[in-house]
This record gives structure tokens, sequence and C-alpha cells, in this order.
């Protein structure tokens, strides 16, 4: 082992991660007057050189294909803000025979709040209390009034619009308002109103309003490619910067955590990493602690932070560490609708996703499944991409003027629908160190294992027939392609297909189950903290980033207290 | 945006690797796509009247590759065709960099003149037009796969390069401009759905 550098400063605190949960903690425990470090695994973000908003396809010589085409056959895209992706070289990941994990992994200040949904849902009162409902997985040691106050300080603090609709299943937050419906929600809209499933305005982390300091959305309908304005939520241009105005916050870039050290009181004292840009092995020291690396890679560098005082990994004399690992339930399917192809042309982009959205409406009746999901939709005359005519071409065949026709009579006239519900947590699924591989920094990498359960295909189930339901109503075509059988039963998504990893590092009242207490705070180790999605209980049928950032919040400010009173 | 251990040497190797697994450029697209871009100005610049030098295909077969394209997505009265939308050099960067690509697309395209050979003494490019019309009415549908099932090869190269046209035509400016796409603009309030009948 080369000569290990370390920092003879002392940090009040150590953040791992600078995605949602690293960069809400960093804002709040600087304002908060600590000095803190973060440490994140990739590059530092520059939105005016990496940003490719406004940007033509044919002005890149790819137009979006990315290089050799790959942007066709894989979930990336040329567009896309940078530097998420499922496979990353020289940092590899397994899954076990008959499991197929994709693990979609952002190294880059900010993580993947560069280019998320921006979808912004809060969990509601009844999922933080399922078990006692159902009698399946555990219910949360916290309950929605704990939350609450700092889901407000988000809203407030990031900008959410949506509206008021006092539905049990989707509580309301504070909002902006919303963007006036394209013509492809107000025809979905029509036919959920006939079937009485409630489609309301969606809820995004995306301004409508000037908000403390940053410019509203300007509705080019690109928020993915990351926007140049902020003007819609990431960590890296919302988070970060009051961190840094504070004076007390060092970002430290390309900083890959290898693992977490402790003195010889079980207190942890230390991360040690690699330099990417130099390959140097560094230590940075603290007095606590914050992993927010996201879910798997945070329980990844607890499993791999063993000594004699923790020889399973650091906060996990439980054991749980890994276990209880869900993504949310996905499948999708389109409809085509001639009446589309009567609109004239007119700018249909708003924001960079869905003005409305169908939130769980069947919470007060007998499913065959437990738990529920919502509905997210798209379609219309957006900017045309690579691939988007696939079908249309393999449908009408030929060649010649008239496939040039078709192609732009159906232009705009097709709407997708995917399904986004809740997993329950089963014995089959977790991930673990494992024992065989290392990446280029020989830090030990991480093993999926991955199985729905029937309660998630019947879900599925559920999802395809709605979506036919709805495309049917609205006078549409249905076009899915999922089959009941098969390897992905009703298109049922792979794990980690969704990006909704979470539950690794839970938290619960009782040690002995749970890695951290209801503060987010390591039953094992008081100087040590999570704040991404790892600590989640459940993962309910809403997107984490809004209740991540919460999480944190209030992890923070419970940091906060206790440094004040000298418990740390 | 630094990358750290990743050089200007790296970015042109992972280009000729194009997408294989172990590529660097699964952690660079950006600085890679810049410099195919700036490749591809300054190579336009440099050649006369903005010829284009195929990085894959060789020159007959680019020839044979512009007039299929050409053929999928002609010129009309509304718009120019697949050559003026950039389309076939699209379609030759992205094959230079796929080695899958090079397998279906140059592959199909020395098929298609072996069938032409066989079928009437002349590669693609020197039958009659009315000989080119009848093999690609052949190969433009799966149908006729199941009167003469040594067609499949054809249908599956045509299928794929009429995918790829469609992309380099319909995201070129001609072909947004086609479909009358209106947008990528700044505004300060979004309009919503104009009144429409039905809708």
């Amino acid at each position: 082992m080369p000569q290990v550098i370390r920092s003879p400063k002392v940090y009040d605190v150590c953040i791992i991660g600078s995605g949602a949960g690293g960069g809400t903690a960093a804002k709040v425990l600087s304002e908060g007057g600590l000095n803190v470090a973060m440490l994140e695994a990739g590059p530092t973000l520059n939105p005016s050189k990496d940003y490719k908003e406004h940007v033509w396809p044919y002005a890149l010589p790819h137009r979006g294909a990315d290089i050799g085409g790959r942007a066709r056959h894989e979930l990336n895209g040329e567009f896309l803000a940078p530097n998420g992706f499922w496979e990353i070289e020289g940092e590899p990941y397994t899954s076990a025979p008959g499991s197929d994990f994709h693990w979609f992994r952002s190294r880059i200040e900010g993580g993947r709040t560069n280019h998320w949904g921006r979808i912004a849902l809060r969990i509601a009162p009844a999922d933080f209390k399922a078990r006692s409902r159902d009698g399946l997985g555990d219910d949360w040691p916290i309950s929605y009034e704990d939350l609450a106050p700092y889901y407000d300080k988000v809203d407030s603090f990031v900008g959410v619009f949506g509206t008021k609709e006092n539905i049990p299943s989707a509580p309301d937050g504070m909002f902006l308002p919303p963007p006036r419906p394209r013509c492809t929600e107000t025809l979905v809209k029509k036919a959920c109103d006939h079937l009485n499933i409630l489609c309301v305005p969606s809820r995004m982390a995306i301004l409508t309003k000037p908000l403390n300091g940053r410019a509203p959305c300007h509705y080019c309908a690109q928020c993915g490619r990351g926007c140049i304005s902020a003007s819609n939520f990431s960590s890296s241009q919302v988070m970060i910067p009051p961190a840094q105005a504070t004076g007390r916050f060092t970002l430290i870039a390309n900083a890959m955590a290898r693992e977490i050290v402790v003195n010889k009181d079980g207190h942890a004292q230390a991360v040690s990493y690699i330099d990417k840009t130099t390959h140097q092995e560094m230590r940075i020291h603290a007095k606590a602690f914050v992993v927010a690396a996201s879910a798997c890679e945070s329980a990844r560098l607890l499993l791999n932070s063993r000594s004699t005082l923790f020889p399973n990994g650091l906060a996990n004399s439980s054991g749980v560490v890994g276990r209880y690992l869900t993504d949310s339930v996905g499948t999708n399917a389109s409809g085509y609708f001639p009446q589309l192809a009567a609109v004239a042309p007119h700018n249909h982009d708003g924001v960079g996703g869905m003005h409305m959205y169908m939130p769980w409406w069947k919470f007060d009746r007998k499913n065959d499944f437990p738990r529920g999901y919502h509905i997210e939709f798209g379609g219309g005359r957006h900017m045309p991409g690579v691939g988007q005519f696939d079908e249309m071409c393999e449908e009408t065949e030929g060649y010649g003027v008239s496939l040039k026709q078709k192609c732009r009579s159906t232009y705009g006239t097709f709407i997708g629908f995917s399904g986004r519900g809740e997993m329950i947590p089963n014995p089959d699924t977790y991930c673990e160190i494992d024992p065989d591989v290392v990446d280029k920094w020989g830090i030990p990498v991480l093993r999926f294992h991955f199985a729905w359960s029937d309660n998630e295909i019947k879900m599925a189930k559920d999802m395809q027939e709605t979506f036919r339901a709805i495309v049917e109503e609205a006078g549409g075509t249905f076009y899915g392609r999922a089959k009941p059988e098969g390897k992905s039963p009703y298109g049922i998504s792979d794990g980690g297909e969704i990006i909704h990893e979470l539950g690794t590092v839970r938290m619960g009242d009782d040690p002995k189950t749970s890695a951290l207490n209801k503060n987010c705070q390591a039953h094992d180790v008081k100087n040590l903290f999570v704040a991404d999605g790892a600590c989640f209980v459940s993962g309910p049928e809403k997107n984490p980033t809004l209740s991540i950032m919460a999480l944190s919040w209030r992890t923070s400010e419970y940091l906060l207290d206790q440094a004040k009173k000298g418990e740390i | 945006m630094s990358i750290g251990p990743v050089s200007r040497r790296d970015v042109l190797k992972s280009l000729s690797i194009g997408a294989a697994a172990s590529s660097v450029l699964r952690v660079i697209p950006l600085q890679a796509a810049e410099y195919a871009h700036h490749m591809i100005s300054s190579e336009k610049a440099a050649s006369k009247a903005g010829a284009y030098t195929p990085k894959f295909f060789p020159q007959q077969q680019y020839k044979t590759l512009q007039a299929l394209c050409q053929t999928i997505f002609p010129a009309d009265a509304d718009s120019g065709g697949a050559i003026e939308a950039g389309a076939p050099e699209f379609i030759d960067l992205l094959t230079s960099e796929n080695p899958q690509y090079q397998l279906t697309l140059g592959g199909g395209l020395m098929w298609l003149d072996s069938v032409c050979l066989d079928r009437h003494g002349n590669a693609y490019l020197e039958c009659t037009a009315q000989q080119q019309t009848e093999i690609l009415d052949c190969i433009a549908y799966r149908k006729t796969i199941v009167q003469d099932a040594s067609l499949s090869q054809g249908v599956a190269f045509f299928a794929f390069l009429r995918n790829l046209t469609a992309d380099g035509f319909f995201t070129s400016k001609i072909g947004i401009q086609y479909l009358g796409y209106i947008g990528n603009g700044f505004l300060t309030e979004f309009p919503g759905c104009p009144p429409v009948p039905g809708v």
C-alpha cells in the first residue's frame, strides 16, 4: 500500500455523496454553522458547458443517437445531463445467477438529480403504517406528521408545482401553480373522468414562478438535459450553491470513498478515499459522517468498512445492511389517438415531463394485490428524436413518399403510459459484497439478487388493464407488447430499471432488525448518519427524491442539535 | 468539465473502438461527441463543396447507401429527401463506430449487390429503375419472406436501414420542418392546448 495522505484538518461533518440527500445535508449543516466537507466520486459540474439545453439534434453529428447509435438501444440519451450510466468503465457490479439487476449511477456533482424526472411526491400517512394495515413488510418508526414540516421546508426552498386535491394517497404540498395541460393531457383527463380514475395536475420540482433567486421555467421541455437557468431542481444548482456561500463548505471532487475508519471506541473518525485524478490514497477526518452515496452505494461503503469491532461491516450488527432492497414496479404501454392528427401544429413542449398524472385512486377498496401505484403519461408533438419512428416504419413498411407522409400524419398522435408501484421487500432481493470481484480502485463490488413476487406481477397486470381501459375510453388504439407469461410477465421492469433503489440501510426502533434509528443515526455508531434512499423502510409508489430530501433535512437538523448539545 | 486522466488520445482511441464494452467512452460521451463534431465540421470545411468522405463505407457502397436512403425518404413537393437531410453521413458515422451496424449494413449492401448480380447481371446501382423497384418491393415487406425465404436477410437489412434513415431524416432541419414541430424556445407562459374539437 502506498503512503496514505492525511488531511491535517478535522471537519465537523464529512458528507459522502452530492445528490439529493447529500446536497440537502450540505445546505442545512453548513448554514447551521458547521464546517462541512463533501466527497463526490465524479467531477464538478459546469452547466453552461456540460448541458445541451436547446441544442437541435442536427447540431450534433450523432443526432442524439450517441456514439455507435447506443442511445437507440440503451436508456441513455446523448442529450441527457452528463455522467449517468448503466455501466461505468472499471467500476462493475455483478448479478447473481437468475437475477437481472441494472444499476444506474451518476458520478458527478449533484448525482442523479442532474437528470431525474423531477416528479416530487410525498409519501402518504397510510404508507408509513402499511404493515399495521396489511401485515406485510414493516411500519416506519416515524409518521407522516414527523416528516410533514420537512416536506414543507423542501417544497418552499426548491419549488414544486401542483394543486391541492385532498387525496388520501397523495398528500398536498406547498405548491406553485401548475402549467396548463397539453392536448394529450386534456384528452386523457376526459377519459379518466369517465372511468372514475383520478387524473390531476402533476407535482414536479420545476419553477412556474421565480423562487429564491431562480428564474421560472421557460417551457422548452428539456429538463432531462439539465437546465442552464436552474429553473428545475438539481442538487448541484440548488443545494450546493447556498452551502458554498457560507464559506464553511468544501467539495472534494473525484473522490471515491473506500471505507469509513473507526477509532478504538467505535466512533467513526475518518473516511479513506481514492483521489481518482492522482490515484492517491487519501484520508479525511471529521467528527460526524453523513453517508448519502445512493442506497446501494451507501450499503456497499458500510459493508466494506470492516474492522475488529465491526467484522460484518459498519452499522451492521443487525445484519440488515444490503437487505430489504426494493425498486418500483414498472410496466408501460401506449395508445394511438387519431383525433390528435387533427390538431394544428402548435407549441406542445411545456415543462420537461408530465403536466398531469394519475395518483393511486383505488386506495379505498379491496384489490387483488397489496399497496398501490400511480400512472405517468406523456406523448404528442415533442421535438423529434432518434428511434421515435421505428414502430411506425415497422408497421407501415415499404418506402417512398407514402411512408414519409404516414410518419408525418401520425407524428404526435401517440401517448405512452407508465405505471409506478410499490414492491414489498422479499428475502430473495438484496445486495452483498461479491467475494470475487473488485473495481479498478481495488474496492470490492456489489453483487445483486433480485426477484419480483406475485404481488408485483399482479400489480403490473392491473396497470396494463388500466392503460388499455384509458386508451379505449379516449377513442384510441391500444399498443401493448406485454405478455402475461415469460421472463417479464405483463411487461414488468427488470430490477433497478426504474432507478428507485431503496431500503438497504433501513431505519427502525429495534437495533436487532434495523441499522438506523428514527433520526437515521446508526444504532451502533452514534456519529454516523445515512441521508439517502437507503434509510427507507418501504418503497411506496412515490418517486423517492422529495422524501430523500425531507428525511435528509430532518436528519441534518437532528445532527445540528446534537452537535450544539455537545453529543457529537 | 474535468474528467481526470482521460486524454485526447483516449477519445480518439475510443472512437475507433466504437461501442465496445471496454471503451473508455462510457464515461466521456460528451467530450467524444464534441470531438467528433469538430472532426466532421473541419473535414467538411477542408474538402471542397462540403463533399463528405465516408468513414466506414467504401466509396461505391456509400453511393448505394445514398441511393437507398433517398428512395426510402425521397424529395417531394413538401421537402427535400434523405440526402439533403444528411441521413447517409449520419448512418456512416454511427456504422463506423458500431461493429454490429457494420455487419447489418455493410453485409446487407453486399447481399443486395449479389442478389442483383444473380438476377440481372449488374450490381444494384447499375440495374434499371424497374429492376431496382422490383428488388426493393421484395425486401421492403416482411410478407415476401413467406413466398421466398431466401429474402429474409434482405428484409432485415432494409428494415434496419429504414429505421436509421427515418432517424437521419426526422432529426434534420428539413425533417423537423416537414413534421411541423414548433418549440425548443423560450416562453414566459405555456399556452396549453389550443381549442380542438374532440380533444
